[in-house]
């Protein structure tokens, strides 16, 4: 049971990653430095947030070509846990692990503050301890946190259940005033149609821990480590 | 550039003095040739030498049991205990963002937090304190958005989180704004690095990017007045890379768990050249390098240029002989260049070599040390005496002093800054227990239970209408935060924004400036660990208001004391620490009602100040405190509005009764200093009644936490407003100068679908 966050020139969430699973959930977990090329041993691999490769030319445009991406597919293909928060949701989009793209904030602006999602999809390995429905507090920090898809593929989304998350207001509801970035559909998070590859903007990492304002995003977490202990 | 002759025109344009060049001359034993000329030039600059402000500087206090570094090195270094130590600087951008707002505040973010890594600390936490005019001018919107979306970029990239800081707006502004950037890190005890050379034939290694030509006399034009043709000088700004910075931060602290290095520096202003005579001359030794193996990105540069490049994201070292693979081989796995450029020597000389050929051999204590100091004509300034006459107890005292309150709130200087501090990733690292929009933010330090709080303070207007006494409030007030907040004031970083101090006038703001901050630091136990001097901070002999900016670390030995400034509960009581005069001198309330910058600010008494901090502290450490909010600018009224509505949840109102015979204005919106409104549980305020008679601070219960509008009776007034009309004055007040930037990304989806092509084909068969 051992979670590998990785680590790409430019990330900078990975320490905080690394302190939820081991300091706080108690997990083992290490650091993977994006030159490796095998993950066998690990259950769940995080990509964290940060600016990868500087997110120059395009976020995530750079880091698709890290030779640890070659591996997180193979990871992924044969069934393994692979979360991406953030930067690591852009770069599983420019992979193609995930479809659709992630532009610019509707503000043009950077935006970091806490804001609400709620849980469309308690199905998969990443959401299976929460109830339905279920609304989170946690923050966002993303200056490229828009989702965009054509209307085939949101089509496609939205029958296959693949929404996981989307931004709503304190109560639930789905709202353009609850949309941060003006994301279509609201959306804060998706997985692929196996389910096993998650990816979102918010960060659950900075909600794991009451000080910090929420716990709501631990619950993550703890729906990882408990498909873990069923595996 | 061989051929080039030192002529009179020559040393003036390097901004020598005659005088200088005599001295340089007889350093020498024989005239500079261009390369030493432009060496010296940059050393002895204001920028780098603080020729004018030494003298002064030397009374600061910078003493004190926890200080482990004090001035003269990178940063300053305070024992925080568990074997860790705070590593803290601030520093002005100020010219180049006035030249190139987005680019200048950037690479002002980008040159502070390579100062505190340098000292073996990793950087957590950005603070930033920013001067403008007036927002309803587009040029300072421009500055504004352009030096926010700097710093926004450069900090959130390099993965340093911009937690804290503050925003002033006045007039004086207009022709200079001031950027200053305060980096906050952690480092172990016995891991603290110096920017020291030693031991001869240690190699001296070249680390991170490129040289180029830019920056080249950048610490010279920091150290000059603005002109209508400043904006001819966008060249002299560098461009940053906060991805490469980043990936030297996190390949120098690997670096420093080895046992490889020996010193290292930064190469902020005056790049290379103040690196190497710096180090060589704190380490009192010499260096010598050659300027052949300095990596370049541009070709044909002369020695002249690459000595004075200031291109960033560089870094000096120098590392143990025989280290030299070791430590390439780290720099390599995150993409950078290291490569020796030369050697530790035992003649204290700065000898640069180009190839074979010497082009510049000058004693390096010469150049870091021995700059003339200058102990410049002082003069009271002359505007004094006519503010001084100004008597606001002549003013009409308003009719609607609810409206008042709504506008006071609007007003940038007091309106919520969250449009701003949105922009910045503020939660990296998992350690901001109390996020911005608090009088201090507070850092928890994970795995100790302990947690530090910070606060940036400096009311220029203050300082303007009274040197002395706006120096010492300065201090007073960043401290009051920072124990509002539940921490312990440890020590302060300054940065000292004036005019030219060729003009008497400003050097007299500056002594008394320096003589209220060493006055209020020495009442307070807060010792000075370092800080910088920015001058001639003016544009046509206008200066700014004389703004000194201090950055007051606190330490709280529990990090469960972390204590906001928001009301928490319905019910609680709202008791007032220290006393309301009738003071209206200097505020903000004047400015904004009667458009007067005048008067005499409000007296400090640090004495008094010290016993209510002390009060203040007792009774959050007794677990007493719900709420501590310090009384600023806005005075009584805004500070309880505050406590009403900035915080995260819904608003919680107020019933407030004021039985004091002041004039309405001065008792609502009078700036007195060493106030603090706390609110807390009925049953507890016999508890806090002994803490504050311990320490004879005068107490008032004001009233309580009710309901959810904001009601202050008074004796000759009553002021009764809607919690959700304060909260979009207050919310509003400064985002509405942001441009409500926005694109649609449905529109975008439309314009790509299938449909949208049909329409696209309509219309260009219509055309």
């Amino acid at each position: 049971m051992r979670f590998g966050i990785i680590v790409f020139p430019g990330s900078n969430c990975e320490l905080d990653c690394l302190h939820v699973v081991q300091n706080v959930l108690k997990q083992p977990a290490e650091l993977v430095w994006h030159k490796e090329e095998h993950l066998k041993s690990y259950d769940c691999i995080v990509l964290p947030g940060g600016f990868a490769h500087g997110d120059y030319l395009r976020t995530g445009a750079i880091a698709r070509f890290s030779p640890v991406m070659r591996a997180v597919e193979t990871f992924a293909k044969e069934g393994g846990l692979v979360l991406g928060i953030c930067n690591g949701f852009q770069i599983l989009c420019e992979a193609g692990l995930l479809p659709g793209a992630l532009v610019r904030n509707r503000s043009l602006r950077f935006i970091c503050k806490f804001i609400h999602i709620r849980t469309e999809n308690t199905l998969t390995p990443f959401t299976c301890l929460f109830k339905r429905g279920q609304i989170l507090k946690v923050p966002i920090n993303h200056n490229e946190g828009c989702y965009y898809a054509d209307p085939g593929t949101l089509r496609q989304l939205e029958d296959n259940g693949q929404i996981v998350f989307r931004y709503s207001d304190p109560k639930g509801e789905i709202t353009e005033e609850a949309n941060p970035n003006g994301s279509l559909a609201n959306i804060a998070g998706i997985c692929n149609k196996a389910g096993n590859v998650l990816g979102l903007m918010p960060h659950p990492e900075r909600a794991s821990e009451a000080c910090l304002g929420s716990e709501d995003g631990r619950l993550i977490f703890e729906s990882v480590i408990s498909q873990m202990a069923v595996k | 550039m061989k051929g080039l002759l030192v002529t009179p025109e020559l040393i003036a344009e390097h901004g020598l003095s005659p005088e200088e060049y005599e001295r340089i001359k007889a350093i020498l034993g024989r005239e500079p040739n261009y390369t030493e000329l432009g060496i010296f030039s940059v050393m002895w600059s204001e920028h780098c030498s603080y020729k004018s402000s030494k003298v002064h500087l030397k009374t600061l206090p910078t003493q004190g049991e926890c200080i482990l570094q004090g001035p003269g090195e990178n940063a300053g270094v305070v024992d925080i205990g568990d074997g860790l130590c705070a590593v803290f600087k601030i520093e002005s951008h100020n010219h180049p963002s006035f030249i190139e707002p987005y680019q200048g505040a950037a690479t002002g973010v980008g040159g502070i937090i390579r100062d505190i890594f340098t000292m073996g600390a990793r950087p957590i936490a950005l603070f930033d304190s920013l001067r403008f005019g007036p927002l309803e001018d587009p040029k300072n919107r421009y500055l504004l958005s352009g030096v926010v979306g700097g710093i926004s970029s450069y900090g959130n990239a390099v993965g340093v989180p911009t937690v804290g800081g503050e925003v002033f707006i006045s007039d004086t502004y207009s022709l200079n704004p001031l950027v200053n950037v305060l980096c906050l890190g952690i480092a172990k005890k016995d891991r603290i690095f110096l920017g020291r050379a030693s031991g001869e034939g240690n190699p001296v290694i070249y680390v991170g990017a490129k040289t180029g030509r830019d920056g080249i006399h950048g610490a010279t034009m920091a150290s000059e007045a603005f002109d209508e043709a400043s904006g001819e000088r966008r060249p002299t700004v560098q461009v940053g890379d906060p991805f490469k910075e980043k990936l030297l931060i996190e390949a120098c602290l690997e670096l420093f768990d080895t046992d490889y290095l020996v010193g290292i520096q930064d190469m902020g202003a005056a790049g290379l050249t103040c690196s190497t005579c710096e180090m060589a001359s704190r380490g009192g030794v010499g260096i010598e390098i050659d300027l052949a193996k300095v990596l370049r990105r541009e070709e044909g540069m002369t020695p002249y240029e690459v000595m004075l490049s200031e291109s960033q994201e560089r870094m000096l070292l120098v590392v143990k002989k025989g280290s030299e693979a070791e430590v390439e081989r780290i720099f390599k796995k995150w993409d950078l260049d290291a490569v020796s450029i030369g050697q530790v020597t035992g003649d204290g000389l700065l000898r640069v070599k180009d190839g074979k050929k010497v082009v510049a051999e000058i004693p390096a204590k010469a150049l870091a040390k021995e700059a003339p100091v200058y102990h410049r004509p002082i003069q009271q300034p002359a505007y004094l005496e006519e503010a001084w006459t100004f008597d606001p107890s002549r003013l009409p005292v308003p009719g609607d002093l609810g409206q008042i309150l709504l506008d006071l709130l609007t007003s940038p200087n007091i309106a919520s800054k969250e449009i701003i501090y949105e922009q910045y990733d503020h939660m990296l690292f998992l350690n901001t227990v109390v996020l911005p929009g608090s009088d201090a933010v507070v850092l928890r330090l994970k795995g100790t239970g302990k947690a530090l709080a910070l606060s940036l303070d400096g009311n220029g207007r203050y300082v303007y209408l009274d040197p002395y006494l706006g120096g010492k409030i300065a201090v007073a007030e960043a401290a009051r935060n920072v124990v509002c907040a539940g921490a312990r004031p440890l020590a302060i970083t300054n940065c000292l924004n004036f005019g030219s101090p060729e003009r008497p006038e400003i050097m007299g703001q500056f002594a008394e400036v320096v003589r209220g901050m060493a006055t209020a630091c020495r009442a307070l136990g807060t010792p000075v660990t370092g800080g910088n001097v920015s001058f001639y901070n003016e544009t046509l002999e206008k200066a700014v208001f004389p703004t000194p900016v201090v950055g007051m670390l606190g330490l709280m030995e529990d990090v469960n004391h972390a204590t906001t400034q928001w009301f928490k509960e319905e019910g609680d009581l709202i008791v007032l620490l220290g006393e309301t005069h009738e003071e209206l001198g200097g505020s903000e309330y004047l400015r904004v009602c009667h458009g007067l910058e005048g008067g005499r600010p409000p007296s400090l008494d640090l004495e008094r100040e010290k016993a209510v901090q002390a009060a203040c502290l007792d009774a959050i450490q007794a677990g007493l405190v719900r709420s501590a909010h310090d009384c600023s600018e806005g005075g009584l009224a805004v500070a309880l509005a505050e406590s009403c509505i900035s915080g995260p949840g819904k608003g919680l109102g107020l019933e407030v009764g004021l039985q004091d015979g002041l004039r309405p204005d001065a008792l609502l919106f009078g700036e007195s200093q060493s106030r603090i409104i706390v609110s807390l549980r009925e049953a507890d305020l016999q508890d806090l009644g002994e803490i504050t008679e311990k320490h004879k601070v005068p107490m008032k219960v004001l009233g309580r936490v009710q309901g959810s509008r904001f009601t202050v009776q008074g004796l000759f007034f009553e002021i009764n407003l809607g919690l959700e009309e304060m909260e979009r004055a207050w919310r509003g007040g400064l985002a509405r100068y942001f441009r409500p930037q926005t694109t649609d990304i449905r529109l975008m989806s439309e314009a790509w679908s299938p449909k949208s092509d049909e329409k696209g084909k309509a219309y260009h068969e219509d055309h």
